[in-house]
C-alpha cells in the first residue's frame, strides 16, 4: 500500500472512530444505560432518556451520516483519491 | 362511499401504477435485472432503499409493537435507523468500489473460494426466507381485513402477487417502482397520524404531538398512558422494559443494528449507484426518508393503545358493553385476529392484566380486584398486535379514505420489501450458484430464467411457513437480522477492514455464527420455525432464555461475536491471506487511485 493510501486509511479510520463513538452514545448510551438517571430530566411531554431512545438517536443518526459523508469527501480531496 | 369500494380503488389503482411502471421500465440485460445498470441518482436511491427497507414489519407491526411495548420497543427504532450509519461508514462505500452484483460474489472474491461464495448464499437464503415470511405475515393481516377473507386465504391471495410482481421487473423496474411505492406509503403512514395527533393534542407534528399536553383534561400524552395502563395492571409505558432486562435490550439493539447492515437485499442497493461518493449520499438519504417513518411510529403506537384503552373504557370504571362496540371492532372479529370472551358472562367488556401477580398503579393486586368486582379474567383473549396500524385509523373514526390509504400504504410496504427480499434471493442462486460455481457457461438468457424460478420456488416456501409464522411480524424480521447479522455482516466488515482474515478463518467464522444463532432460536420456536419441533432443555439450565436472559430474536449479536472471534482465531494459525488479495483490499479501501 502507498504512503498516501496508508495516510488516507489511517484519517477515514480516525473519522469512522469519532462517529461511531457519537452513535453509541445516543443510542446505548442515552437510551438504554443511562436511561433512568435521564428521564428524571423532562423534555416538554417526553421523558429525555425515552425521548433519546424514540426520537434523538435518530435525528442524531441521520446527522452523523450526512455528516460523514461530507467530510470523507474532504478527505478524498485532500488526498487526491476523489472520484 | 362504502369502505370496502373504497378500498378496492385506492389499492387497485396504486397496484396498477406500480405494474404500468414494472412493465415500463422492465429489465432486458441482466445488469438491468440485478442492479439496474447502476444508474440510479442518490436521492433517488434512496427512496427506492427506504421502500424497499421498510418493509409490512416497519408498517403494519412495528407501532402495534410500539402499543403493547412502550420504551422497550426502541430496540425497533434504533436498530432499524441506527444500522445505516454502519452501513454508510463500514460497507456500503467499499462494496460499491469493488463493483459486482451480489453479496456472496464479494465474500467469494475476498476469500477466494467458491466454499466461502457458497456459504455466503446459504446464509443469504436462511435470512432471507425468514424475512419473506414476515412480509407473508402482513400481507396475509392487510389482505384477510380489506378483503374480509379469513388470513390464510388472504395470505394466499397476496403470494400471488408478489410472485407475479417480483417476477416480471427485476432490479430496474423495482427500483423505480419502489419511489412510487415510498410515496404511497409515507403519505399513508403519516396522513392519519397528524389527523389523530390533532384530534388528540391539536399539534399537527406526530413527532411533537407525542410530547405535548392533551387536549382533554391537560395531562401529557405519555403521562395519562402510563397512568391509564398502571390502572388496570400493565407496566408503565414510557419505562417498560423488553424482554425484563436492559442488557437483552442493549443486545437487541446490536443484533437490528448490524442485521440491517448485513441483509443483501439493503446491501445490493448499494451496488447500483453510479460512484463511491454516491454509495454514502445514498445510504444517508434512505435514513432521511426512513426516518420520516420511524420518528412517527412512536406517535402511531402511543395514540393508538391510548384509542384503544378508551374505547374500551370510555370513563373510569365504566366499560364498553360488547352488543355496542364499534364497527371496527366487529370487522376485526371476522378475521380471527382480535376476540372478545364473556368470561363472566355480564355483557361488557373486561380489560385488565390477569396474569399472576399484576398489581394497579396503587399497588393493589389485579387478582383482589378481579374478585371485588366479579371479573373472571381479561376478556380480550386475542388483540393480534400486527392489526393495530390497520385498525388506528378506524379506531380514531377518521374518514373512510384515510382507511383505504392505510391498507394500500401497508400492501406497498410489504410488497417492496419481499420483491427487494426475492430478488437477493434469487440473484444469490442465479449467478453466485449457476453462473459462478455450478454452470460457467450459463447464457444470459438461462441466468435469467432460473432466477425467475428460483424467485417462484421462494415465494412458495415463504408463504408456506407464513401461514404458522413464528411471531409477528416484526418478531420473524428481527430473527432474519439474527442470521445476517450473525454470518454476513462480519464476514464484509473483516473482509475489508481486516486484511488478516484468510479463507479458512472465513468460512469458519460464518458457519459458527449462524450455527449458534439458529440453534438457538430453533431451541425455542422449533426447527425451521415448524410448531412443536421447540427443544429446550430445562432440566441442563437451557431453559427460556437462558443465555443471560438473552431472548431468541435478539441473539444475532452473540452469534456475530461468535463469528467475529472464530474467524480470527482460524485465520491465526491457518496460511497467510495471498499478496493479490490483500491488494484488492487495499484497493477496494480508495475511492479511485491517486492521480
Amino acid at each position: 500500500m502507498t504512503e498516501n493510501n496508508n495516510a488516507y486509511w489511517s484519517a477515514n479510520l480516525k473519522l469512522i472512530g469519532i462517529c461511531l463513538a457519537i452513535w453509541f452514545v445516543v443510542s446505548y448510551g442515552f437510551g438504554i444505560i443511562l436511561v433512568e438517571p435521564l428521564n428524571a430530566i423532562s423534555l416538554g411531554g417526553y421523558k429525555l432518556g425515552f425521548w433519546f431512545a424514540q426520537q434523538g438517536s435518530m435525528y442524531t443518526f441521520v446527522a452523523l451520516v450526512f455528516f460523514y459523508s461530507w467530510k470523507i469527501g474532504k478527505i478524498d480531496q485532500e488526498h487526491g483519491v476523489n472520484e | 362511499m362504502e369502505l370496502q369500494t373504497l378500498t378496492y380503488i385506492v389499492v387497485g389503482s396504486t397496484f396498477a401504477l406500480y405494474i404500468g411502471i414494472a412493465i415500463w421500465a422492465r429489465a432486458g440485460t441482466t445488469g438491468e435485472f440485478y442492479v439496474a445498470g447502476k444508474g440510479i441518482h442518490p436521492v433517488a436511491n434512496g427512496m427506492a432503499t427506504a421502500a424497499d427497507w421498510m418493509s409490512a414489519a416497519s408498517f403494519i407491526s412495528m407501532a402495534g409493537l410500539i402499543a403493547f411495548n412502550g420504551y422497550g420497543a426502541s430496540v425497533f427504532l434504533m436498530g432499524w435507523t441506527g444500522g445505516y450509519v454502519l452501513l454508510a461508514m463500514l460497507l456500503a462505500p467499499y462494496l460499491r468500489k469493488y463493483g459486482k452484483f451480489t453479496v456472496p460474489e464479494f465474500i467469494g472474491d475476498r476469500f477466494y473460494s467458491n466454499t466461502a461464495r457458497i456459504v455466503a448464499v446459504i446464509c443469504l437464503i436462511l435470512a432471507s426466507i425468514t424475512y419473506v415470511i414476515g412480509q407473508m405475515k402482513g400481507i396475509g393481516v392487510a389482505f384477510s381485513r380489506f378483503l374480509e377473507l379469513s388470513f390464510d386465504t388472504g395470505l394466499f391471495v397476496g403470494m400471488g402477487i408478489v410472485f407475479f410482481y417480483a417476477v416480471l421487473g427485476g432490479m430496474k423496474g423495482i427500483t423505480y417502482t419502489q419511489i412510487a411505492q415510498y410515496c404511497v406509503l409515507i403519505f399513508a403512514y403519516t396522513v392519519p397520524a397528524v389527523f389523530i395527533s390533532m384530534q388528540l393534542t391539536g399539534n399537527p407534528l406526530p413527532q411533537l404531538g407525542l410530547g405535548s399536553q392533551m387536549t382533554e383534561g391537560g395531562m401529557s400524552l405519555l403521562d395519562k398512558l402510563d397512568l391509564t395502563l398502571k390502572d388496570i395492571g400493565f407496566k408503565e409505558y414510557t419505562t417498560a422494559v423488553l424482554g425484563g432486562s436492559k442488557l437483552n435490550m442493549f443486545v437487541y439493539t446490536l443484533t437490528l443494528m448490524i442485521g440491517t447492515a448485513g441483509l443483501p437485499h439493503v446491501i445490493i442497493r448499494f451496488f447500483t449507484v453510479p460512484s463511491v461518493k454516491a454509495a454514502r449520499y445514498s445510504a444517508a438519504w434512505a435514513l432521511v426518508f426512513i426516518s420520516l417513518l420511524y420518528t412517527v411510529a412512536p406517535a402511531v403506537g402511543a395514540m393508538a393503545r391510548l384509542n384503544l384503552m378508551t374505547t374500551i373504557e370510555p370513563a373510569a370504571g365504566e366499560q364498553l358493553v360488547y352488543a355496542d362496540r364499534p364497527q371496527w371492532f366487529i370487522n376485526w372479529e371476522k378475521t380471527g385476529l382480535l376476540k372478545f370472551e364473556d368470561k363472566n358472562g355480564d355483557g361488557k367488556i373486561q380489560y385488565y392484566n390477569d396474569k399472576k401477580g399484576a398489581k394497579n398503579g396503587a399497588g393493589k393486586l389485579m387478582s383482589e380486584i378481579a374478585a371485588e368486582k366479579g371479573w373472571k379474567g381479561n376478556e380480550m383473549v386475542k388483540i393480534d398486535r400486527d392489526i393495530m396500524v390497520l385498525a388506528n385509523p378506524e379506531i380514531a373514526k377518521l374518514p373512510n379514505w384515510v382507511i383505504a390509504l392505510v391498507a394500500a400504504g401497508g400492501l406497498a410496504a410489504a410488497l417492496s420489501t419481499a420483491a427487494g427480499l426475492l430478488l437477493a434471493i434469487a440473484s444469490s442462486i442465479s449467478h453466485d450458484l449457476l453462473k459462478g460455481v455450478f454452470m460457467p457457461d450459463i447464457t444470459e438468457k438461462g441466468e435469467l430464467m432460473a432466477s425467475r424460478i428460483a424467485m417462484g420456488g421462494a415465494v412458495m416456501v415463504a408463504g408456506y411457513l407464513g401461514l404458522h409464522p413464528p411471531d409477528f411480524a416484526a418478531g420473524t424480521v428481527a430473527i432474519a437480522f439474527g442470521l445476517a447479522a450473525a454470518s454476513i455482516f462480519p464476514a464484509l466488515m473483516m473482509g475489508i477492514f481486516f486484511k488478516k482474515i484468510n479463507r479458512a478463518g472465513a468460512v469458519a467464522g460464518m458457519i459458527a455464527g449462524i450455527s449458534v444463532t439458529m440453534l438457538y432460536v430453533f431451541q425455542h420456536k422449533g426447527i425451521m420455525f415448524v410448531p412443536g419441533t421447540s427443544f429446550l432443555m430445562e432440566g441442563i439450565g437451557m431453559g427460556k432464555n437462558w443465555f443471560f436472559g438473552i431472548s431468541p430474536n435478539a441473539f444475532g449479536a452473540i452469534g456475530a461475536i461468535v463469528n467475529f472471534v472464530v474467524a480470527y482465531g482460524v485465520s491465526s494459525v491457518t496460511a497467510e491471506t495471498p499478496k493479490e488479495i490483500q491488494h484488492m483490499v487495499e484497493d477496494i479501501r480508495v475511492p479511485v487511485a491517486k492521480k
